[in-house]
């Protein structure tokens, strides 16, 4: 393995660990390595080491300790918070539920398997631009809507969502609003209160925390049923030994993202206007999602003529580590479904080209994706039939006599 | 969930052998739809019943790029009979396996010769018919 020589540029796909995060993680296997439940004082150890992570994690989002609720990380926390949400509605006779069409799969998979056991389920248009609009989440909402949940940041474009006025929308029509925050947490503001949100899922390893572990806030007053049976943790509420050094981990590596995040994310804007700038010089290129409403470390282009997998390919020839739509659907053979979700024609969607970076990228990597991303793209479209097709169409148009 | 490519499938996925497109083409095949993915296209130089030149042009992933140039090299040189029997196993195997999701993508370069061929006969008969 060539370990670390290479440029990554895959953050949204997950992030290495903080010296900080890790260095909260070591005393949790070695010193407070007991059981949280346990009465004695390993236990009690290992239970304050929870208790804090606990209390330090609701400070971030403005929330209530007792608000924050420990998951295997974002998937587990989008299943618990959508399942045991449209649960709560349906015991009132509501089944119907309201999400995005470009949300991740932890999110549409698990509405497609509600709507089997007989939810009905909106999906919101996000447009070209990749952004509901709150006029037509307020539009779908009925009578007998039982939860709304839309996602924060999109993993793939990037695009922030009108979360508070969303959350306020369904405030007022008594609907539970969840967020998959899992692409924001760390990297914006996020206020539960201010932003009227209910439920908000986030993952660790997506700020530079550890993987497999994640948190559901559920607001005070919600009163959510497990997902996860068995013992009292959680409150009763999901069952199962905490990962104590995990949950120590994420801890510390929120407050760390969050901590001169102004200063960061100035840098990482500064990173993606050159990038972007640069990039767009390609012919036939376009970026996918709002340019203003986007995350700083998100860019998402579309290179008419080449496909995805292999611009991928050439570009970790080139030491180059990114990613086309999301890692979990890189198995898979279907265009991304959030880049059809904006409107992009299938033979176009393949093509596409996610670089996800933060302030731990130096000048130097985004220098080296500049010099061989123009090199790795005019080579595949020399091989590419569909290129050649467009450029003989091009000439044929030219020397069309007026 | 990472998928794994075999050494040659990198070698011949980093350095395509046969790239290219041929002028005077005896026969040119193209096969796939963007939709699915992946589009080849193969043009074939026939001289006495034998493919005295291929060349491709390939919109695709990593295994259909690498089964394109495999594809082309195993049938050069051949007669046109012993290029129909080419299947895509025979091409997979040259290449050391593909990963299960990638199988189909190597039926495109045994579809791209055989449509390529299909062109070459007709033009032949449209020739016989023109004498
Ligand atoms: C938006 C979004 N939601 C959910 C997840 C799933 O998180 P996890 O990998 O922690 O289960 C991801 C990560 O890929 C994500 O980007
Ligand atoms: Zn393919």
């Amino acid at each position: 393995m060539g370990m670390g020589k290479y440029v990554y540029m895959d953050q949204a796909a997950t992030t290495k660990i903080s010296e900080r995060a890790l260095g909260a993680m070591m005393p949790c296997f070695t010193e407070a390595f007991g059981n949280p439940s346990s009465l004695h004082e390993a236990g009690r150890d290992a239970e304050a080491v929870v208790e804090q992570a606990r209390a330090r994690i609701a400070a971030c989002f403005h929330a209530e300790p007792s608000e924050i609720y420990f998951t295997s990380g974002g998937s587990e926390a989008d299943n618990w918070a959508i399942r045991q949400g449209a649960a709560l509605g349906a015991k009132k006779g509501k089944k119907h539920l309201i999400s995005s069409a470009f949300e991740h799969h932890a999110v549409l998979h698990t509405l497609e398997a509600l709507k089997k056991e007989g939810f009905e389920v909106t999906l919101l248009p996000v447009h070209e631009n990749g952004l509901v609009r709150p006029e037509e989440l307020k539009a779908a909402i009925r009578e007998d809507t039982a939860l709304v949940t839309v996602m924060y940041v999109n993993n793939e474009v990037g695009t922030i969502q009108p979360v508070e006025e969303l959350g306020r929308i369904c405030r007022e029509s008594g609907v539970l609003f969840h967020t998959d925050a899992v692409q924001a947490a760390g990297h914006l503001l996020i206020d539960v209160k201010e932003q009227n949100i209910d439920m908000l899922s986030i993952s660790a390893h997506k700020f530079h925390g550890p993987k497999g572990v994640g948190a559901l806030y559920v607001r005070k007053g919600v009163a959510l049923g497990n997902l996860i049976f068995g013992g009292g943790q959680e409150r009763g509420k999901r069952a199962g030994t905490e990962n104590v050094p995990a949950i120590a981990g994420m801890a510390t590596a929120l407050e760390e993202s969050l901590e001169n995040r102004e200063e960061k994310n100035a840098r990482t804007r500064a990173m993606q206007r050159k990038l972007l700038e640069a990039v767009r010089k390609i012919p036939c290129t376009r970026l996918n999602g709002d340019e203003e409403r986007r995350v700083a470390g998100n860019l998402n282009f579309c290179f008419e003529g080449i496909e995805g997998e292999s611009l991928l390919l050439y570009l970790d020839l080139d030491g180059i580590c990114a990613s086309s739509g999301s890692a979990c659907t890189s198995g898979s053979l279907e265009p991304s479904h959030v880049l059809l979700a904006l409107g992009l024609p299938a033979e176009i969607a393949h093509g596409s080209l996610r670089l996800s970076f933060d302030e731990t990228n130096s000048e130097a990597d985004a220098d080296l994706v500049l010099e061989k991303l123009p090199e790795v793209v005019a080579r595949l479209r020399s091989m590419s039939p569909v290129w050649k097709e467009k450029e003989d169409r091009e000439e044929r148009e030219r020397e069309k006599p007026f | 969930m990472a998928m794994t490519y075999s050494e040659k499938v990198r070698d011949h996925f980093a350095n395509p052998r046969n790239v290219g497109t041929l002028e005077d083409a005896d026969g040119v095949g193209e096969v796939g739809n963007a939709v699915c993915g992946d589009i080849m296209k193969m043009y074939l130089k026939i001289d006495d019943g034998i493919i005295t030149d291929a060349k491709f042009n390939t919109f695709g992933c990593g295994a259909a790029i690498a089964t394109s140039s495999m594809a082309t090299e195993m049938i050069k040189g051949k007669p046109i009979e012993e290029a129909e029997q080419l299947t895509n196993q025979a091409v997979v195997e040259a290449l050391d396996g593909l990963p299960p999701v990638k199988i189909h993508c190597s039926v495109l370069a045994e579809e791209a010769i055989k449509a390529a061929l299909d062109d070459y006969r007709s033009r032949k008969r449209d020739e016989i018919v023109h004498d």
